[in-house]
């Protein structure tokens, strides 16, 4: 701030000539708005510290009482004496829920997105993507609600069917019983994440290049093969980010979770048996029963759903950023 | 490997909007035929109606004829995907694509429709291309790298490459050289003049120099206002068109008295 430029030397091009001893003139408004922008990005930053020291500080507390191993065991009885927790069911989950949603729903959501920018007539792909953007909106305790309703009673065929062709996995074995498996939950959290995965990746096909398309073309390319050369090389990290946004939501997803799935502290050998959990479902399940450190015990694993949340999204941001050169 | 172009009644429409109208002319085989006018004259958009390019345009719409030797490019049942493979095409701005290596850029042509080629057919292939476009000698340590880390100059010569990969009978270039530097220009122009020994090759220009540089024939577009589709006023020996030309429009425009 206290550099003045040197008395002989002419002012670089384009500067505003600033002679010696007087400030160049700051209108009101532009202060206004610099402490109106300054302050918000202040703000934002405190805000994520209190979180982030408000969890850490509770969930130390838990910890500190807590008798069984907080990552190994397949409890949670945190408002016993002594308190007796363990996030393995939760994170086991958590993850594998999620990875089920997204297995089902990036393949889908690029074949819509390329049926929207490329395929459809532009009378049919216009209101498509409206209701693409429309199923976003949709409250998930809906999503949850059409889940136990509609989808469980509706899924003892599909989970038949796994058994007899996949059973000998192991993993998608089936006993008859209520479908309200973490695969349920997988399902109705793919069409959960579908809308936003299909709209960002929309919008990032509808910006390739006409150029490389028509060079495809030009080559002789079917419109598949123009898809190939020239929309989806150029499409991938933003595919890539839509989907990491699409898990964000997916793993922490709370009310369609806790309404669908009879939650139980073990993990089943097929992912179609009843039962498991899920950090965001837990903490809506079992907040308002708990004492004093069960509470601390809920943010304690609120805690881990965060650090994964953001490790997820640092994965992304890599992923893209290294293949910025070819976005351009 | 060179085929002639025989058009005739040839109307081009953008939606309602009627483009170019009633063309008819023929385009010699191993030679190099330049389409000159104002902007808007239609001879972009008569370009691409030769390789079925200009119906990807939305709205675009072609009605005529188009011989390539005895075939009709608009007869029915005929596919727009083989022809754009016997009529190859070079782009205004060079547009090598973006993730592929300079050897894919070439290669990309070949693989396409389910093309299964040897690996060293195809290095057979990719040297010949890029031989024939004058690049090898600058590439051919790093064919691996990246298409785009080339100079704009070495990428239109690499797009050049990527098209006559195919053996295809027709190259049509759009303004090839219109973002390029004139030493790069130069080596398009003499490699056009290369180039035609083997295949019929059709150059939209704005610049008249060029006309009168590389092509054996020249045909002069022009159109009656805005608005107005874009029509052939007459096409002729270059030599002809330069200095004696038969209609006055011509005239004026190549001295420069509108344009």
């Amino acid at each position: 701030m206290d550099i003045t430029p040197a008395t002989a030397a002419p002012p670089p091009l384009g500067a505003a000539p600033a002679p010696a001893g007087q400030k160049a003139t700051t209108r009101p408004g532009d202060r206004i708005f610099l402490a109106l922008s300054r302050g918000s990005g202040i703000l934002l930053l405190v805000i994520m510290a209190a979180i982030a020291v408000f969890l850490t500080v509770r969930a130390t507390n838990a910890l500190s009482h807590n008798e069984g191993n907080f990552f190994t065991t397949f409890e949670w009885s945190a408002n016993s004496t002594p308190p007796v927790f363990g996030i393995a069911v939760l994170a086991f989950g958590t993850v594998v829920s999620s990875l089920i949603a997204m297995l089902i729903a990036v393949p889908v959501a690029i074949g819509i997105a390329l049926f929207i920018s490329h395929y459809a007539p532009r009378k049919l792909s216009t209101p498509l993507s409206y209701v693409i953007d429309l199923l976003a909106a949709v409250p998930s305790i809906v999503y949850g609600l059409w889940g136990a309703l509609f989808l469980v009673p509706h899924l003892g065929g599909l989970y038949s069917w796994l058994n007899d062709y996949f059973g000998w996995t192991g993993i998608f074995e089936y006993h008859d019983g209520a479908a309200r498996s973490l695969f349920t939950i997988g399902i109705l959290l793919a069409i959960m994440i579908l809308p936003i995965v299909t709209s960002v990746s929309r919008e990032v096909f509808l910006q390739a290049p006409k150029m490389h398309e028509e060079a495809a073309l030009a080559l002789g390319a079917t419109r598949w093969e123009v898809i190939r050369m020239s929309v989806l090389p150029f499409g991938r990290s933003g595919v890539i980010s839509a989907s990491m946004l699409g898990l964000g939501r997916a793993l922490g997803e709370t009310m369609a979770v806790a309404t669908v799935l009879s939650p139980s502290f073990e993990i089943g050998k097929s992912l179609l048996d009843p039962g498991g959990g899920t950090f965001a479902q837990n903490i809506a399940s079992s907040f308002k029963e708990s004492g004093e450190i069960g509470k601390d015990a809920l943010i304690a694993s609120g805690l881990v759903l965060f650090v994964l949340t953001l490790l997820v999204n640092g994965a992304a941001r890599l992923i893209i950023a290294r293949r910025k050169e070819y976005t351009a | 490997m060179a085929k002639r172009i025989d058009v005739s009644g040839l109307n081009a429409y953008y939606g309602a909007h009627k483009a170019i109208d009633d063309i008819s002319m023929t385009v010699e085989p191993r030679s190099v035929t330049a389409f000159i006018g104002p902007s808007g004259c239609g001879k972009s958009t008569f370009l691409r109606t030769l390789n079925r390019m200009h119906e990807v345009t939305p709205g675009g719409r072609v009605e005529g004829k188009v011989m390539l030797d005895d075939e009709n490019l608009y007869g029915p049942g005929v596919d727009p995907v083989s022809v754009r493979r016997t009529v190859g095409m070079v782009f205004q701005r060079p547009n090598p694509f973006p993730t592929m290596s300079i050897f894919d850029n070439v290669a990309a042509g070949v693989r396409l429709n389910g093309g299964r080629v040897r690996k060293d057919e195809l290095d057979g292939i990719v040297e010949k291309s890029l031989k024939g476009a004058n690049l090898w000698n600058e590439v051919k340590d790093r064919l691996n790298k990246p298409g785009a880390g080339l100079s704009g100059g070495q990428q239109q010569r690499l797009c050049i490459a990527r098209a006559i990969a195919v053996e295809p009978q027709v190259l049509l270039m759009d303004e090839p050289c219109s973002a390029l530097d004139p030493i790069s220009t130069l080596a398009i122009e003499d490699l056009i003049g290369e180039l035609k020994e083997r295949f019929t090759i059709v150059i939209v220009t704005h610049n008249m120099q060029q006309a009168a540089r590389v092509s054996d024939r020249t045909a002069f577009f022009n159109l009656a206002g805005v608005g107005q589709p874009g029509k052939l006023v007459e096409i002729d020996d270059t030599e002809r068109i330069f200095s004696n030309p038969s209609v006055q429009a011509t005239e004026d425009y190549i001295s420069g008295r509108f344009g």
